[in-house]
């Protein structure tokens, strides 16, 4: 797995004219090589999200596959376990690999240790069943059955034993390859990652053995969507991985069995995607793909610069709430003219010193005839635009917004404090002690308002009882705002 | 609750002795023969039936004709154990591991046990035996008079809870049946007694093993020949719900699917069986 750029692109090319070829002359070998079957093999099989080594055989051959179910119990979650069952002992099931022409031998094997018979239906074949009505399995039996891989592409299998839907809700599917005879472009790392939901009895977390709900899968509401069968299993330190400059392959398939995935990579577009999984569309730059319930696509980028990149299911909350993450982890150096990183954190005041227009102020009425009515009148201005930041009681929040009970800042200085409710207030200070830096922005109140605020504020929570008239505030906002450096060097 | 597991080395003697003894625990045997229950006349819905006329009454009223009637049947109360069957191939010698003709089992059959004549530690002898062919099975219950029940007798009895005769809508037994269906098998099996009870007093009909029945392989026949051509036995992925009658009852999907699995040399470690007599068929 070690290609050039180049190569990757010439590839690239030769795989689109052959599935141009490929087209024009139905199932005829796309490559011209040999179409004569030749050999026989055995299927070497993967667990995900690691893939086959590419075919380089110019001719199809007879492939054997083994492939053992297991009914197994394992981890859904940190503290949960369920019991899966599986193609090989892990959801997803075993990556199949083979070349289009090839004729497959399939040998389903069911653990003596399983409760439940099981089969196989692949999309790759073309019969009735897909091979399911053939290889139903008792428990510490064996099914063999063949085909022919007439179609190349990408191809989801599944157990369709009934309850179907329950088979694979535990986690009965799996990804064959049916490469086309000219070969896929080759690239740097392949990797195979598959979607797959989980219906448990219990809410998203709640630990222990967690049996099937039926309900919820009728319902089609899982607890649980994760990517390669448990919350974590390409995340974090298990993360897939890739070096600048190399070419990845992501073959993602959805087992389903409900839900359709919005496939997506956070901080990267995908330079081709093969439709559906197919051979006969190529779409470039796209960047999110629909992965439907049974089906699967290919995903081929470029990695451009280090860091992590983010496996979703774009229909976001499975991610955020369900397990629906994974990360490629790329190592090496920047390049800042791709990807700059932060470059600068600054305050932004928008145009026009940053007053925002109360418009919907009360009506103007009579400024307040005293004290007492200042204050009552201030409280329900405090309550409607202060205390959203400041609190009801004026204690702030810590780190953000400075208090304004008891504060040493707001006493000390009436003008000031007048000055920061009338233009706003940016940069450090210190209020009690504690180092504040955040924007208050102008407020665009009338003076009466600001009068009556101050007033009320300056009334409560311990503070020094100051008076504040309009009059006052007036005479500040005639002044104009203060220079920023005068409050920040408080 | 359970059987003595303590056996002495086996002796034929032994093995004689149990022979006689009815059943592990003949105490709610009721009416019927030793070790055996007396189940009811009675009618269950299966799962498979002749498709209905479209609108809901006509539809109820083929449901309802749509149930089978199951004449009263004697059952055995517990699932065969190991014990019961050693002394059975004691007696047989052609039912012994070594001895069973290949036409008549498969290779994983009693291979849980340590010897032709010894269980060994996977098979204590109070556990239900398992690893048994159908013609096996039958071999044992018709040498006691017995045969195996039939999918309608067993299906029958299977709708019971501990207090409802016909629990298949009941979502709380169906969602432990659930469970249960959806765990691998303990080895070494428990002792039978362990599993659910029934209404009737069988017990071990959910929670321990499968079991064999008489005409098994004859899931999905309606009694409506092209019907049953275009049904497919295998019962896979979406034709499995075709023709069904509840689309909820995870369980008798399941116990079909197995079924539809099974051939009757098949010897298969969670799959045991027990007998009825006296039954008067069903309609």
């Amino acid at each position: 797995m070690t290609a050039t750029r180049n190569s990757w692109i010439t590839g690239g090319i030769a795989a689109m004219l052959a599935a141009v070829v490929a087209a024009g002359c139905g199932r005829a070998d796309s490559s011209g090589v040999s179409q004569t079957v030749r050999g026989e093999e055995v299927a070497v099989l993967t667990d995900a999200p690691n893939v086959p080594p590419a075919i380089t055989r110019k001719y199809p051959t007879k492939v054997v596959v083994n492939l053992e179910v297991l009914e197994v119990v394992k981890r859904l979650a940190d503290g949960v376990d369920y019991t899966f069952w599986t193609f090989g002992g892990s959801v997803p099931g075993k990556f199949i690999r083979v070349r289009e022409g090839d004729e497959v031998v399939f040998n389903l094997n069911n653990h003596p240790s399983s409760r439940m018979p099981h089969n196989i239906d692949l999309h790759a074949v073309n019969g009735p069943g897909g091979g399911a009505a053939a290889s139903l399995t008792a428990p510490g039996h064996s099914s063999r059955f063949s085909f022919k891989a007439l179609n190349p592409g990408l191809y989801v299998y599944h157990c369709a034993t009934a309850p179907v839907g329950m088979h694979i809700a535990n986690g009965m599917y799996g990804l064959i390859l049916v490469e086309p005879a000219g070969g896929l472009p080759p690239v740097d790392r392949e990797y195979y990652v598959m979607q797959g939901e989980f219906y448990t009895a219990g809410r998203y977390g709640e630990p222990g053995l967690q049996p099937f709900s039926m309900e919820k899968a009728i319902e089609e509401k899982p607890d649980y969507v994760v990517f390669n069968g448990s919350v974590g299993a390409i995340g974090g330190d298990n993360g897939l991985k890739a070096s600048v400059g190399e070419t990845v392959r992501i073959f993602m398939g959805n087992g389903g069995p409900s839900l359709v995935s919005s496939f997506h990579v956070i901080g990267e577009i995908f330079d081709r995607v093969l439709h559906e999984g197919g051979t006969g569309v190529v779409n470039r730059n796209v960047q999110t793909t629909l992965v439907p319930a049974g089906g699967a696509t290919v995903v081929e980028f470029k990695v451009e610069v280090p860091g992590s990149l983010i496996l979703v299911d774009h229909s976001i909350f499975r991610a955020f709430n369900k397990g629906a993450l994974g990360t490629i982890n790329v190592d090496g150096p920047e390049n800042a003219v791709v990807y700059s990183g932060k470059q600068a954190d600054e305050v932004y005041l928008p145009e026009g010193s940053a007053i925002q227009s109360m418009t919907d102020a009360a009506p103007v009425q009579a400024p307040a005839a005293n004290r007492a009515e200042r204050i009552a009148r201030g409280q329900r201005v405090y309550a409607s635009t202060c205390s959203a930041c400041h609190q009801g009681e004026g204690q702030g929040v810590a780190a953000a917004f400075p208090p304004l009970a008891s504060s040493d800042f707001l006493n000390a200085d009436k003008p000031r404090a007048i000055a920061a409710v009338l233009f706003g207030l940016t940069g450090p200070v210190t209020v009690n002690g504690q180092q504040f830096n955040s924007v208050m922005p102008a407020l665009g109140m009338s003076d009466d308002d600001v009068a009556n605020a101050l007033t009320y504020v300056y009334s409560q929570w311990q503070n020094a009882g100051h008076d504040v008239t309009p009059e006052e505030v007036a005479a500040i906002r005639r002044g104009g705002p203060p220079p920023t450096a005068a409050i920040a060097a408080h | 609750m359970h059987y003595p597991v303590r056996l002495p080395a086996i002796a034929a003697a032994m093995a004689g002795l149990l022979f006689l003894l009815p059943g592990p625990r003949p105490g709610l045997a009721r009416e019927g023969e030793p070790g055996m229950i007396r189940v009811p006349a009675g009618s269950y819905a299966p799962l498979y039936r002749q498709p209905t006329a479209a609108d809901d009454a006509a539809a109820d009223a083929a449901r309802e004709s749509a149930r089978r009637r199951v004449a009263a049947f004697d059952m055995d109360e517990y699932p065969v154990t190991n014990a019961q069957f050693l002394a059975f191939v004691h007696q047989h010698p052609e039912w012994r591991r070594s001895q069973a003709k290949r036409l008549f089992v498969d290779d994983n059959y009693l291979a849980h046990w340590k010897g032709d004549l010894e269980l060994g530690p996977l098979a204590p002898p109070g556990s239900p035996v398992v690893n048994v062919s159908w013609f096996a099975a039958r071999a044992y219950l018709r040498a006691r008079g017995k045969d195996l029940p039939t999918v309608d007798q067993w299906e029958y009895v299977a709708a019971a809870s501990e207090t409802d005769r016909d629990a298949s809508r009941d979502a709380t037994f169906l969602g432990r049946l659930r469970a249960w269906y959806a765990r691998s098998a303990p080895v070494p099996l428990p002792a039978v007694g362990s599993g659910a009870g029934t209404v009737y007093g069988v017990r071990d009909v959910h929670g321990l093993v499968w079991e064999w029945t008489l005409d098994f392989n004859s899931a999905l026949v309606t009694g409506e020949s092209r019907g049953d051509s275009a049904l497919d036995r295998t019962l896979y992925c979406g034709s499995g719900a075709m023709g069904a009658s509840d689309f909820e009852n995870y369980p008798a999907f399941m116990r079909y699917a197995f079924r539809s699995s099974l051939e009757a040399r098949y010897s298969i470690g969670s799959l045991g069986f027990r007998g009825v007599k006296n039954g008067g068929g069903t309609r």
